[in-house]
């Protein structure tokens, strides 16, 4: 941001004042991510940087951390990540299968008393974590649910349904219902003009929908904490026990394969969220 | 339309507007069933269990099923004096069943929370009823009252009347600090017992202040995010997104080593001379650990809305704004600044709303004096087991945040929240 020669010299000073701030927070946003980089690698058993680490030792740098994540003795890691993929992966099917329905109804312009249902669709992104908490542990305790994974598959259903339902209706929001309408003058059956016709062209908003719910469930750990019996540990579970309790830098070395799972996950969304921009454009 | 117009027929002979609605109806219908299956799952699973929570914050039953004659025998008793001799053998019939049973342990201790001293008479009146001291052919009132001169005592009498029904509002007043007292009124707890009110303030003070200071460190970023070219504006909103697809585990394990004693900001403040190597301010485990943590933890909630409302506006009306007279200041002032208060509101009610029910960040840095009421909730879920306590403040904290959501509704409309 170059400024115009005549600019005056206090809109000088506040224009640099205004890039310090925003330096300072982009800062603030990043560098905590960071921090643990290095620390993961760290050879000795502190959560701090030791003396070697400063002076780029490298015996001060050691891959202890990862080996003792993976190969650790009765370690909880291994189970942990398992049962977070499974329940992720089956939550996010879930999620977007019942999302993507709804959002096709509400994106019809019959749909009745759509502001409301939307409302209630959308609350448990909104209701705070420890309350839905709570209601889900009553039912899943009723029903014989706690403590398994289809108790908190269903659970993050409920949590991840809401992100595949927004990103949905944003996607069909720029579609053309012409397409469908041809499709079916065409004597295309509904499911097949949805699989050929609308399905393709909604892909994008319903697969970054489903990173959404994939994210939330894979990260929950409120909810899960009610449900999770010792079978049920999942990595945030894990992560959070370990922060309560013993702080050891395996957690940091868990945290540096979450962070680079982040980033490959930001990438897709943002891939994605271009490509749909890029269709919705030619759509106009 | 007038009954003179023709009315216009479908091929089928159908008048048309018949034949219309009929489709129309065909259709709401259709969408309609593409929401049910979410819609019933959610009001099975979420909506019912969350009514289901009211129930049992206000449900007392417990007292009212163990005493069944007792409160029969006491519907008749005007609740000055003693009561009744009616009210007695009912009241010991009752508690025979419970004996047999081995539960009176429970209304022990049920009736010691309303009225201090009643475990230790529970036990005393069972010993005596298992020793069969209790000679049901005379005055059970005489003999029950020779027990212990609590029985003889009105007082306690009426703490067990007050029990009688299925309903109580108790568990909301306790989360307000107060209670009912002997006489059926509303009392508040002891100043230096006041502990509920101190959280929930305290959760309101940290909500409002980490929006405050989201927004303050949020406009600028969003700012300068809308206004550069496409190609560093991208760049620069990975520092944006990563943190806000980055575990949360992860984010709040990050500040714990940043800000612990021996941490990255102590070694900083340091060096830079602020404060003494022997003297380290204590950053974590009180509230500027819950601040910074969830400042940075919410920002991206605050940017992302506030950077697509500002995506929106067009840098010509700055230019024109100046071109008119007005100070780089002014033209900012008076025509940028009114066009981002869409995303004002829409960032600070979602950042509120995120931080009036935060759980997992206060709970690892707040410490103490960091807590907030949802931390309070799930102590009594899993460690005092007092459901209908948790509840009860979980639905008082409910109802705030729902009357948020409405005004977010109003404002923004929940189909416009965006998400990356």
């Amino acid at each position: 941001m170059a400024l115009p020669s005549y600019t005056e010299t206090r809109y000088r000073i506040w224009h640099y004042f205004y890039v310090a701030i925003c330096t300072f927070v982009f800062f603030f946003l990043i560098a905590p991510l960071f921090v643990i980089f290095p620390l993961s690698f760290n050879a000795e058993e502190f959560l701090v940087f030791s003396e070697g680490m400063k002076r780029l030792d490298p015996d001060a740098f050691s891959f202890r951390w990862y080996h003792e994540m993976v190969y650790g003795t009765k370690n909880p890691w291994g189970l942990a990540a398992k049962n977070s993929f499974i329940i992720a992966i089956f939550a996010t099917i879930g999620s977007i299968i019942l999302g993507t329905l709804a959002a096709l109804g509400l994106s019809s312009r019959h749909m009745p008393y759509k502001g409301l249902i939307m409302a209630v669709l959308i609350s448990p992104m909104i209701v705070p974590l420890i309350i839905s908490g709570v209601a889900i542990f009553f039912f899943m305790a009723k029903v014989g649910l706690a403590a398994t994974h289809t108790g908190i598959v269903l659970a993050h259903i409920i949590l991840g349904t809401p992100f595949v339902v927004i990103t949905v209706t944003a996607t069909l929001s720029g579609f053309d219902h012409s397409v469908t309408r041809a499709a079916s003058s065409l004597g295309s059956n509904p499911v097949n003009t949805f699989m050929k016709i609308t399905l393709p062209l909604i892909l994008p908003g319903v697969i970054s929908g489903g990173l959404f719910a994939f994210v939330t469930s894979f990260d929950e750990v409120v909810v899960v904490l009610f449900l999770a019996g010792l079978e049920n540990t999942t990595i945030p579970v894990q992560m959070w026990t370990g922060l309560r309790e013993q702080l050891s830098p395996t957690i940091l070395a868990v945290a540096t394969c979450l962070i680079i799972l982040s980033t490959l996950i930001l990438v897709t969304a943002e891939l994605l969220r271009r490509r749909s921009e890029r269709l919705r454009g030619i759509n106009r | 339309m007038s009954s003179e117009t023709k009315q216009i027929l479908t091929t089928d002979g159908i008048p048309l507007e018949v034949s219309l609605k009929k489709a129309e109806k065909k259709n709401k219908i259709k969408a309609f069933l593409l929401v049910a299956p979410l819609l019933l799952f959610l009001f099975i699973t979420y909506v019912f269990p969350i009514g289901e929570m009211f129930t049992r914050s206000v449900d007392d039953r417990m007292v009212t099923n163990m005493l069944p004659k007792t409160f029969e025998a006491m519907e008749k008793w005007d609740g000055k004096e003693l009561p009744p001799e009616e009210v007695f053998a009912g009241f010991y019939s009752d508690f025979k069943v419970l004996v047999e049973n081995q539960t009176q342990g429970k209304l022990g201790q049920r009736l010691n929370k309303e009225k201090n001293g009643f475990n230790s008479i529970i036990k005393k009146l069972m010993r005596q009823i298992k020793r069969n001291k209790i000679d049901e052919s005379q005055s059970i009132k005489e003999q029950i009252m020779k027990v212990h001169k609590r029985w003889r005592d009105v007082e306690y009498w009426q703490a067990i009347k007050r029990t009688a029904p299925p309903y109580t509002m108790a568990k909301y007043l306790k989360g307000m600090d107060m209670y009912f007292a002997a006489d059926g009124s509303i009392a508040q707890v002891d100043e230096d017992r006041r502990i509920h009110r101190i959280l929930w303030l305290r959760t309101l003070e940290i909500a409002l202040f980490v929006t405050i200071f989201c927004f303050l460190m949020g406009y600028p970023i969003a700012h300068l995010l809308a206004t550069l070219p496409m190609k560093y504006s991208n760049l620069l909103m990975i520092c944006v997104l990563l943190p806000f697809w980055t575990s949360l585990l992860v984010r709040t394990a990050s500040w714990m080593i940043l800000l612990q004693q021996q941490g990255v900001v102590n070694d900083f403040f340091v060096l830079i001379g602020l404060v003494a190597d022997n003297n380290r301010p204590e950053m974590m485990y009180n509230k500027v650990g819950t601040y910074v943590a969830m400042t940075q933890i919410l920002l991206p909630f605050m940017v992302l809305p506030l950077y697509s409302v500002m995506k929106t506006i067009s840098p010509s009306l700055m230019r024109a704004g100046k071109s008119l007279g007005g100070t780089p200041f002014v033209a900012f002032w008076k025509v940028y600044f009114p066009l981002t208060i869409p995303g004002i509101g829409a960032g600070c009610l979602l950042v509120f709303i995120l931080a009036i029910g935060y759980y997992i960040t206060p709970a690892l840095v707040g410490g103490a004096s960091g807590t907030l009421i949802s931390n309070q909730i799930a102590y009594h879920m899993k460690s005092t087991l007092d459901w209908s306590f948790a509840s009860a403040m979980g639905l008082m904290l409910l109802s705030g945040v729902l009357v948020i959501y409405w005004i977010y509704n109003k404002l923004v409309g929940v189909d416009n929240i965006k998400l990356g």
